[in-house]
């Protein structure tokens, strides 16, 4: 598929999206084009093809190890692909060194939330803005205004915090870079169902105010519910594509990954 | 040792546990970023002391130099022993380090690595400087400048206790309220994630051995202002302060510090309690007694965790 073709409209997309929900035409942001990507003599990636448009939240799902995460690392620049393309706005940016892809504007808020255990929520919020001279005060105050728990504990060890206010702290570290496209990974991960929603409920909130969203997620049913489009992966490879509310009701995506049927 | 003598060795005692602090900052420093014992730091601490002894003996050739003169000698000293620990880091991170970390080599070569570059740097001072003991002029020939329940302080004392205290202080406010400071803490604490926020760990990495390098040279010089400089004086000293650092809890700043402090203490007062054979041994018999009780040093944790 060449790339100025779809320019514009969602190859998938944009078919359903008259029937469905309204998925505007969009301006691609992101492209994943034939990745393939190696953990020494292990092939994680296989030729992964993903596209990101402005504005959108696009749901990646797939079991343990299907390549999820090796994707988001790919992106931001953890992991260098050995064949194919990352592009951002039409420019390749494979192989660019992590710190040089967050002033990209892509935010990466990483599994397992890695916020710095020894320093306190405040400082953790100001590593997030490492890429700036100094610290945004007015994107300081929205993070605190999207998580006031995190404004509770501004002087709190983040090491000390529970694991939904941790996750908490890594979305809002991410923004702190203000990133235009921000990668989650499994946000959701070992927290009560209560508290997902709540941060799901926030991720469209984040989305509503004009960040773009990757979201990687096990739990596909709220992933979907909340994006608009959605790719599933298997071993390394996308089996399957498209708007999020066709997925949802995809009676293999029903089997597969909702745990219905078999 | 009587009670009216404690004094005598309290205050060598800190003077030498100032200087054992500020080179067990380097390792720490070190060991906080690549979680790798830099042992080439004491060769760092030999070349701050080489440095100063022949920009001194450049600058002033005579043995004795006045007052004035002295002082002038001690700033060019702290100087030069500065920029050349600061180089000699710097080059050995490029060197030494840094091909193994583009190659993902296991810790034991960097182990060897660091083995090899300390006995390399070693015998180049041996050859270019000689492998006979040397000195650095006496300055302020020993003055005392004031005297404590009847214990006399000379200049040079009180000299390196202050320049140390400074360069701590000085560390301290660097790692916790500068924006290079919380680069070292996050990539100390996750490198991997630190990159993600845009942090450029090479550089961070880089400047941590600068900063670490420019603190042990001038140890070197300090301690060259009372002892005999040779091309293996790093060795002692060095395994000294990272006992100290490994007291205090390995990574740890204010760690590295305490233990300093102690070890230095605890030697000084050593020779006079069990004898002058026993000093080395007390220093690494405190080493053994924590670490039996607290393996992972007294404040035992990673570098950014109270730091």
């Amino acid at each position: 598929m060449s790339a100025a073709d779809a320019a514009g409209a969602d190859a998938v997309g944009v078919a359903e999206s008259a029937a469905g929900t309204a998925v505007p035409p969009r301006k691609k942001m992101l492209e994943l084009d034939d990745l393939h990507v190696f953990y020494g003599a292990i092939q994680a990636l296989k030729g992964v093809h993903i596209e990101v448009n402005e504005g959108e939240i696009v749901a990646l799902l797939g079991a343990n190890g299907a390549g999820k995460t090796t994707t988001l690392r790919t992106i931001s620049g953890l992991l260098t692909p050995r064949e194919g393309e990352v592009r951002w706005r039409g420019e390749r940016i494979d192989g660019v060194p992590a710190h040089h892809v967050v002033g990209l504007g892509i935010g990466h808020s990483p599994e397992g939330r890695r916020v710095f255990p020894a320093m306190t929520v405040t400082e953790n919020l100001n590593m997030g803005a490492y890429r700036f001279k100094s610290v945004p005060k007015a994107e300081l105050d929205r993070v605190f205004e999207l998580f006031p728990r995190l404004a509770e504990r501004r002087e709190q060890l983040a090491g000390t915090l529970s694991g939904g206010e941790q996750q908490m702290l890594a979305i809002g570290r991410a923004l702190m870079g203000q990133p235009k496209l921000l990668l989650l990974d499994e946000p959701s991960m070992g927290l009560a169902p209560l508290i997902v929603a709540q941060i799901f409920e926030i991720i469209r909130e984040i989305n509503e105010q004009g960040t773009t969203v990757l979201l990687v997620e096990q739990n596909a049913a709220q992933a979907l519910r909340l994006a608009h489009r959605g790719y599933a992966l298997e071993t390394g490879s996308v089996v399957l594509s498209g708007p999020a509310d066709r997925l949802l009701s995809d009676p293999k995506v029903r089997e597969a990954y909702l745990g219905e049927g078999a | 040792m009587q009670p009216d003598e404690i004094l005598d060795y309290l205050i060598p005692g800190i003077m030498l546990g100032a200087l054992y602090a500020v080179i067990a900052i380097g390792y720490t420093l070190v060991y906080g970023v690549l979680q790798l014992i830099n042992f080439a730091h004491s060769e760092v601490f030999m070349v701050g002391a080489y440095s100063a002894l022949l920009a001194l003996t450049w600058i002033d050739p005579s043995t004795n130099p006045t007052a004035l003169v002295s002082v002038l000698l001690v700033a060019a000293g702290l100087a030069v022993s500065g920029t050349a620990g600061a180089a000699t880091a710097f080059a050995l991170e490029k060197v030494a380090y840094r091909p193994l970390r583009r190659r993902n080599a296991p810790r034991l070569a960097f182990l060897i690595s660091a083995i090899g570059a300390s006995y390399f740097l070693q015998n180049l001072a041996g050859k270019l400087f000689g492998r006979d003991s040397r000195a650095l002029p006496t300055l302020f020939e020993n003055k005392k400048v004031f005297s404590v329940f009847g214990t006399q302080v000379t200049i040079l004392q009180l000299l390196i206790v202050c320049a140390a205290v400074l360069m701590m202080v000085g560390l301290d406010y660097l790692v916790n309220r500068t924006k290079l400071g919380s680069g070292i803490r996050a990539v100390a604490q996750d490198a991997e994630t630190a990159g993600l926020m845009g942090v450029d760990i090479d550089k961070v990495i880089s400047r941590t051995f600068i900063i670490g390098g420019f603190m042990g040279g001038i140890a070197g010089f300090l301690f060259g202002l009372h002892l005999q400089l040779s091309f293996t004086m790093g060795f002692l000293p060095g395994i000294t302060a990272f006992a100290a650092a490994v007291v205090g809890g390995v990574g740890n700043i204010r760690g590295a510090m305490m233990g300093g402090m102690l070890l230095g203490i605890v030697e000084s007062f050593s020779s006079p309690i069990f004898g002058e054979s026993w000093r080395y041994v007390s220093a690494f018999a405190v080493l053994v007694l924590v670490l039996m009780f607290r393996p992972t040093g007294i404040l035992g944790e990673r570098l950014g965790r109270s730091a």
